[in-house]
């Protein structure tokens, strides 16, 4: 048995992702209560490399497992090495409640024979029993799961808890050989197509800029382009601007989109259906531009503009620029 | 190829979510369906069954009695069988043991292709599907919006952060339905008089010989988000309105 708290580092085009110290966050005082160390578990692809990097970010160990077999992402290769160190480690686990994170960590819940909590957004306690808030119905609810068993999975959403501070020493880094039986995987990955290199990514963006049909044409998207720019935020769209042909569909947010939950939301031309709320309402601050004064999003809204947003994005383009310069 | 498909019923999508008297989410005037996502992998399995690569589709539910209309739903739109594990006196099983109860199941059946919804609407919990795929030990495909059926396997094209992996696994394996797998079909009224001469069986969830007295977790407390107390409009011509806007999310918001 052992009283720890791991954590899944996850790499994304060779990068440590970002919800890596917001995990750190959510795992201290979770190991604090058990008595326990944190400790930061790579895989794959650019571990080693990248260990130095993830032992600055405040856990107290680092370990890496790397395999020819992990070159390439996959769930069944991913999964195996987590649960092989899992097994070595003992402990809590957390994973961010990213495509990765909800591709493994349910199985890796299972073959450890642990329960779990998915989309886990704030901790009510951490007391002997733990227990974690998440919402349900797409944030229509929320409910508290608490644990029963001493250890357990978690996934955590971006953004949910605040990025932990660089510690100023750097954590002990160790390799761990884990036979992972390459030979026994099943799944082949055949292609994998990179999408929007470079650009912020929608679910874990801290600022998040969305358009709808009040963009008018894919050419009005072009009008919140520089503010994303300016506010290093991602570029989110509704459902019907999608369907509309104005922008991929990788950028929808809502129930049938991505979920997103980042500090500032900036609604540009868009009602406010239901669905597109099921993807945003949990948003710490909630920003409208509408010329419908009527207009639903302003219900959920913390702040709003009645206006087009043909004139008022552009201004509010030049006033970030102030501030931010 | 035998094709099984999970359906859980769930609320409809646009419910009104509220609490009951003891603090849990009431279910009065709700109206309910099959969940969304499963009814992509029915949809998808009826397919098959249509290009003529799959001869059978058994649905397999676990819910309460009153579940069966899901059921009833799956096999109007085309499904051969179905079973229902009917959950009476155990309400509030946690996603381990909801995914024990239904892998014990599918143990007794033949299968090639396990469908599922990659979530359910209700819990937005992810787990129960993937987790059988773990008690079964068959590989699976997460979040699936387009699949090929070849000789012993399936492909799957799926959506992660920032990218599409295209991934190949042997069957048997579970796939999990993303919402532009296909567009499910609505039951013509003489397949839903059909449907009632299909086969439905229900199996009770204790009769299983699965462990329901140990939970790995429990919710323990039911909440509705903080109402909004309405958005602070910002007045004035666009390039007064945004200073403003700026000032309060930077002195009063903090967020940038
Ligand atoms: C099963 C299902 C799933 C769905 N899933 C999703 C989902 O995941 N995400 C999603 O977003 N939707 C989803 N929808 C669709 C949803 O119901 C709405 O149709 C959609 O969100 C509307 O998009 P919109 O707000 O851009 O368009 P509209 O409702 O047409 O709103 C456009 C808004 O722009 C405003 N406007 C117009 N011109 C200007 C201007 N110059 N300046 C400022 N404002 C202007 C208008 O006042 C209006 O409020 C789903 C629907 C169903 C049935
Ligand atoms: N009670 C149930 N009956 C049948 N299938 C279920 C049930 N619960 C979950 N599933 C399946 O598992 C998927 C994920 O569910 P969940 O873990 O609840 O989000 C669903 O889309 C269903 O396909």
């Amino acid at each position: 048995m052992s009283q720890d708290v791991n954590v899944f580092v996850e790499i994304q085009n060779d990068e440590i992702r970002k919800v890596t110290p917001q995990l750190v966050t959510a795992g201290r005082p979770l190991a604090e209560a058990r008595g326990g160390k944190l400790r930061g578990i790579l895989i794959g692809k650019g571990s080693e490399r990248l260990a130095p990097e993830a032992a600055k970010l405040g856990f107290d160990h680092v370990v890496f497992v790397d395999d020819a077999s992990l070159a390439e992402y996959s769930s069944e290769g991913y999964a195996s090495a987590i649960v092989g160190a899992m097994q070595e480690l003992k402990g809590v686990l957390l994973v961010g409640n990213t495509s990765i994170g909800k591709d493994i960590g349910p199985g890796i819940a299972q073959r450890l024979g642990l329960g779990m909590v998915s989309d886990v957004v704030n901790t009510e306690s951490t007391g002997e029993k733990p227990s974690f808030k998440r919402p349900i119905y797409a944030g229509k609810a929320y409910e508290t799961i608490e644990i029963q068993e001493e250890d357990y999975v978690l996934s955590i959403r971006a953004n949910s808890y605040p990025s932990a501070e660089p510690s100023a020493t750097a954590a002990e880094v160790k390799k761990l050989d884990i036979p992972l039986g390459a030979e026994k995987l099943r799944t082949t990955v055949k292609e994998v197509v990179e999408r929007a290199a470079g650009k912020v990514d929608l679910t874990e963006a801290d600022i998040v800029v969305s358009g709808g049909m009040g963009v008018k044409g894919p050419e009005g998207f072009d009008t919140l382009r520089p503010l994303c720019d300016v506010l290093g935020a991602a570029l989110g769209s509704s459902r019907a601007a999608v369907l509309a042909g104005f922008i991929h569909p990788s950028h929808q947010v809502g129930q049938t989109g991505k979920t997103v939950s980042p500090s500032l939301y900036i609604a540009c031309g868009i009602s406010g259906a239901i669905q597109h709320k099921a993807g945003m309402s949990t948003s710490k601050c909630i920003v409208a531009i509408n010329t419908d004064p009527d207009a639903p999003i302003f219900e959920i809204a913390d702040y709003g503009i009645v206006g087009d947003l043909f004139e008022v994005v552009p201004a509010l383009t030049e006033e970030f620029k102030k501030l931010l310069s | 190829m035998k094709i099984v498909a999970l359906a859980k019923q769930t609320f409809t999508t646009e419910a009104k979510i509220a609490l009951d008297g003891s603090g849990k989410i009431s279910d009065a005037g709700v109206k309910k369906v099959v969940n969304p996502y499963d009814e992509f992998g029915v949809e998808e399995a009826i397919l098959l069954k249509e290009a003529g690569k799959a001869e059978k589709l058994t649905v397999v539910t676990l819910g309460p009695p009153t579940s069966q209309d899901a059921s009833r739903q799956c096999l109007a739109m085309g499904a051969d069988e179905a079973i229902l594990i009917d959950n009476t006196g155990h309400e509030e099983l946690d996603d381990s043991a909801i995914a024990e109860a239904i892998a014990s199941v599918l143990k007794g059946l033949e299968f090639d292709l396990l469908f599922a919804g990659f979530t359910s609407v209700d819990d937005n919990s992810a787990q129960v599907a993937l987790r059988i795929a773990g008690i079964l030990d068959i590989p699976h495909i997460n979040v699936v919006s387009k699949i090929e059926v070849g000789e012993g396997e399936v492909t799957g094209w799926r959506e992660a952060d920032g990218r599409t992996e295209v991934v190949s696994v042997p069957l048997p394996a579970l796939v999990t339905a993303d919402k532009s797998l296909n567009k499910p079909r609505y039951p013509k009224l003489p397949n839903i008089m059909k449907a009632k001469k299909k086969p439905l069986q229900t199996k009770a969830i204790g009769e299983l010989g699965v462990d329901l007295g140990s939970p790995k977790t429990k919710a323990i407390k039911f909440e509705l988000p903080p109402a909004k107390t309405g958005a602070n409009m910002l007045e004035g011509t666009p390039a007064e309105a945004a200073a403003a806007l700026v000032q309060a999310l930077r002195n009063e918001a903090k967020v940038v």
